[in-house]
């Protein structure tokens, strides 16, 4: 466990996606089966337990301490499993009764390993497992009780995605990591076979996973000199979609009965949130669309699909009301075939029959967007619901570009797949607070809070609506930081506030794709994926935008919107940049 | 007759003061006769009349703030003492950083001890805390809580070592107070066997010298010149904390921005302070070494001077012993020292 802790430790710390892989090819190299198995399946997500809750630990730690400490170190830390880790009393202390001293001579406990613990906790039953639970905590030290309450909570939040740590095992015996990908639905903890084919010591493991992930094809964004080098008549037009990727496998086990898997774009099966979809599954093969929430026969906005995915438990009403809906744009396998291989409009035809077999009004088709020129295309774009999208075009972000020969690739290959992303909305805000960024960033003031004006009770005030950290290139980065550096008012850690008023301040014009209510926000909205689009020097900061601006982009999209409950998904940043 | 405590010591707003003997103990504004536990700028400050303190104290206080630095300095000798007026005051030990000390104050058969900081954990650049039975216990509290135990120095150096080793081409920034967290972390990496050259901050030199010439043994510590940053990979430079984040640490190559302080045991300060590799270092007691040192000493009252002081003092309570928070304002400050400049004094010095 001392190893695996010590590893959540510094990846907890380390903000570059680089410096992460090392620390985790480190560990993979150094590290013996099966722990190193079991800490990838943790990392993963793949441990088959069920979570410890917090009021689990909160129970155990209460009864070994002083009520008034532990309050007053909550209070300090801010973390109830943090503060366990550190406040746990050496075990031979809570039998002294007092502050341990030197020479207490109990044998040293046992330190388990991370396969004692995720093996064990396959086995406890939910009345033992408190005591299970206290005798670990007893024999770790704070950073092995802090990553142990991790892993039995499945809470790990060290910033690394499933797609990185099998990237860290491919990496280990220079395979590629789609490689891993492909088999991995097909291999279990603590994955043996796998770390013996790449460390070449066995052959690549049989999968005899019926309907296993494979890597989505990525697309580019457009840029403007590619309309120059690009021949339309190469194309094909589709909508861009505002929802979620996904990819829908299905094929028949061993035992003849049909598997239905539903995998995110990062390999992730989420299955489990989607059973309504699953069901609908009743074909062999894998696809490839967007997940959207169609009500009547219409899209919904990206708001109301959030709704959905926010939930924990997925019930029937939930699904009534937000019914699960995936609209497909290319196809993989179908039977035992692999497709990929055949040029996009060929696929294009299989997909179109399967879709018309499988005849269920869960799962559509993406029309293609038929456009002579990259002008057709530009005024379907920024109208869609003139251009045969109709009602649907709330959930219309722009438009795919795929070229009608494109094998369909893993990753992002170049000249084959673009995205073509409706502009973005844009809102001139004044700088409110700078805060130091991470990595090689850490020194400079990087990340800018930004508000507008809206009528307070003293006149009109900035009020908070938004944060942004990129956008702007490396010399912008330095005028920004001498900026905040020189106009710091007030310091709270690493924040800085900076000076902002109706006479003075720095106007920023900030492009965002969306907005939502939200309750975490003083200002009641929440930006998707906003960034400095220009710095306006010139502008003075009392012609800034006012909040009503906001308050019209969001009634546009939410005409139709049950009230929101204010989360937001997090990861929508790399997640939403599907296609 | 016995005296009450508070004819030993007393508070004042410069600082505590002993009526008997005339003298300040750390005062925090200037006065005409001061004793002082240790060199830290918030303990050790310019401008008495007179100072009293270890001939290592001394000199720390010369360097910092020149030789004029009281009007008249007089070393105190370790285990000696020395009458004041109505008392006898002796200085112990306190193993906080060179020359620290705890000062004792005895009249009519009461003892009062002012362990200025101190720390129970071994340290190879001062002497180790000596135990002064005592009636009235003066402590402080900066890690009062008991989510601060200090781990062993030795397995947060090999992070640090471990660190370096697995990226070669980084520098790797250790954000350190320039009296006492930075020699001891120097040291303790000796002790590990590193012996390329430790990088330092302009900041760090005298002082470090200052440990050289006391005997300490650190090994080769070159300055950084500002032209050589950039062909520092693979090196340990040591800082003061102000540095870290500063536009000084940003020529070094990709570097591992590191800070050896007892805060880093909480994630939310290390990660304040953009901190990507905390190493818990620190020169104070840790809880359990408070709760240990206000057992064994065996005072049947407790003052607590600054840090966590209401955790401190309810503990002593439910251990039955007389203990009250002093509330003393211009010690430590938990820590958060804000950075200013390159050249900021060490605030707190955790």
């Amino acid at each position: 466990m001392n190893r695996f802790a010590a590893l959540l430790d510094r990846l907890a710390y380390e903000p570059r996606r680089n410096a992460k892989l090392r620390l985790l090819v480190d560990y993979f190299s150094h590290t013996p089966d099966p722990d190193r198995g079991y800490a990838l399946a943790a990392l993963t997500n793949s441990l088959m337990f069920k979570e410890a809750k917090p009021g689990l630990i909160r129970g155990l730690v209460e009864e070994r301490t002083d009520p008034v400490l532990f309050r007053m170190s909550y209070h300090y830390v801010g973390d109830l499993a943090e503060t366990t880790a550190l406040i746990w009393p050496h075990p031979s202390a809570s039998e002294e009764g007092a502050a341990p001293g030197p020479g207490h001579n109990n044998p040293p406990l046992h330190v388990p390993t991370i396969s004692e613990v995720v093996e064990a906790l396959a086995t406890t039953g939910k009345s033992e497992l408190p005591a299970r639970v206290a005798g670990w905590l007893d024999a770790l030290d704070e950073i092995g009780r802090w990553a142990l309450l991790k892993l039995i909570t499945r809470e790990l939040r060290v910033g690394v995605s499933a797609r990185l740590a099998k990237t860290a095992v491919a990496q280990l015996g220079g395979v590629e990591a789609d490689e891993v990908e492909l088999i991995w639905h097909g291999l279990e903890p603590p994955y043996e076979p796998l770390f013996a084919w790449v460390e070449g010591r066995a052959p690549k493991p049989e999968t005899n996973n019926p309907a296993p992930f494979r890597p989505p094809m990525l697309s580019h964004p457009l840029e403007e000199e590619d309309f120059e080098k690009l021949d339309p008549s190469d194309f094909w037009g589709e909508w861009k979609w505002d929802g979620i990727r996904l990819q829908a496998a299905a094929g028949k086990g061993s035992d003849g009965r049909l598997v239905r898997r539903i995998y995110s774009r990062t390999g992730e099966d989420v299955s489990g949130a989607f059973p309504d979809l699953v069901e609908a599954l009743d074909f062999e093969g894998a696809i490839d669309g967007e997940l959207l929430i169609v009500r009547d026969g219409r899209v919904q906005s990206f708001n109301v699909l959030q709704q959905r995915l926010n939930r924990k438990a997925v019930t029937a009403k939930l699904m009534t009301e937000f019914p699960a809906h995936l609209r497909v744009y290319d196809i993989l396998v179908e039977g035992y075939e692999d497709l990929r291989h055949l040029p996009f409009s060929e696929r294009r035809q299989r997909l179109e029959a399967l879709v018309e077999r499988l005849d269920d009004p869960r799962i559509d088709l993406s029309p293609l967007v038929e456009f002579s020129s990259w002008d057709v295309l530009a005024s379907a774009r920024s109208d869609p619901a003139a251009i045969g999208a109709g009602p649907d075009a709330d959930a219309i972000e722009g438009c795919m570009i795929k070229r009608a020969d494109s094998p369909y690739l893993p990753g992002r290959p170049k000249g084959y797949w673009y995205k073509w992303k409706r502009d973005p909305y844009l809102v001139d805000a004044v700088m409110m607070y700078g805060q130091r960024g991470h990595g090689k960033r850490s020194s400079y003031y990087s990340d800018y809070t930004f508000g507008v004006w809206r009528d307070g009770s003293d006149g009109e005030e900035l009020v908070p609506v938004g944060k942004a950290y990129h956008g702007f290139t490396d010399e912008e980065l330095l005028q920004l930081d001498r900026y905040v550096r020189n106009h710091t008012v007030n310091r709270f850690g690493p924040v800085r506030e900076v000076e902002y008023g109706k006479d003075r301040g720095l106007v920023l014009e900030v492009a965002f794709e969306g907005l939502q209510r939200s309750s975490r926000h003083k200002s009641g909205v929440a930006m998707r994926f906003p960034r400095i689009n220009r710095i306006r020097w010139d502008k003075p900061a009392a012609e800034a935008d006012r909040i009503e601006t906001l308050e019209k982009i969001l009634e546009r999209g939410e005409k139709e919107i049950h009230p929101l409950d204010g989360r937001i998904v997090t990861d929508r940043e790399t997640e939403g940049e599907t296609s | 007759m016995a005296l009450r405590s508070t004819d030993i010591l007393t508070q004042t707003p410069q600082g505590l003061y002993c009526p008997l003997g005339d003298f300040h103990i750390d005062p925090v504004r200037p006065v005409k006769r001061a004793l002082i536990t240790h060199g830290h700028s918030d303990h050790a400050r310019s401008g008495h009349r007179s100072v009293l303190a270890t001939r290592e104290t001394l000199r720390i206080m010369a360097v910092r703030y020149s030789e004029g630095f009281a009007g008249a300095a007089q070393e105190a000798p370790l285990g000696e003492s020395i009458r004041i007026k109505d008392v006898t005051v002796r200085f112990t030990p306190a193993g906080h950083v060179l020359g620290s000390a705890q000062i004792s104050i005895e009249a009519g058969g009461t003892r009062v001890v002012v362990s200025g900081d101190y720390k129970r954990a071994a340290d190879p650049t001062c002497l180790p805390y000596e135990l002064v039975p005592c009636d009235v216990f003066i402590t402080e509290a900066t890690f009062g809580l008991p989510v601060f135990r200090h781990p062993d120095t030795r397995d947060e150096v090999r992070k640090l070592l471990d660190s370096v080793h697995l990226f070669p081409e980084r520098t790797h920034i250790v954000g350190a107070y320039a009296l006492g967290k930075a020699q001891r972390v120097m040291a303790l990496l000796r002790e590990e066997g590193y012996d390329k050259p430790i990088y330092l901050h302009g900041a760090m030199e005298r002082l470090t010298e200052l440990y050289k010439s006391e005997g300490i043994p650190l090994g080769e510590t070159p300055k950084v010149a500002a032209s050589e940053r950039s062909k520092l990979a693979g090196a340990i430079v040591i800082c003061p904390p102000s540095s870290i984040q500063d536009l000084w640490s940003r020529r070094f190559p990709d570097p591992v921005t590191c800070f050896a302080s007892g805060w880093m045991r909480v994630r939310a300060r290390a990660r304040q302070k953009g901190v990507e590799l905390p190493l818990v270092i620190s020169d104070h007691s840790d809880w359990d070494d408070l709760c240990r040192t206000i057992v064994e000493t065996g005072a049947g009252e407790v003052w607590v001077t600054h840090g966590q002081e209401d955790a401190l003092v309810h503990w002593c309570a439910t251990q039955g012993i007389k203990a009250r928070p002093l509330h003393m304002l211009g010690y430590g400050d938990e820590g958060d020292a804000e950075e200013t400049s390159d050249t900021a004094p060490e605030g707190g010095h955790a």
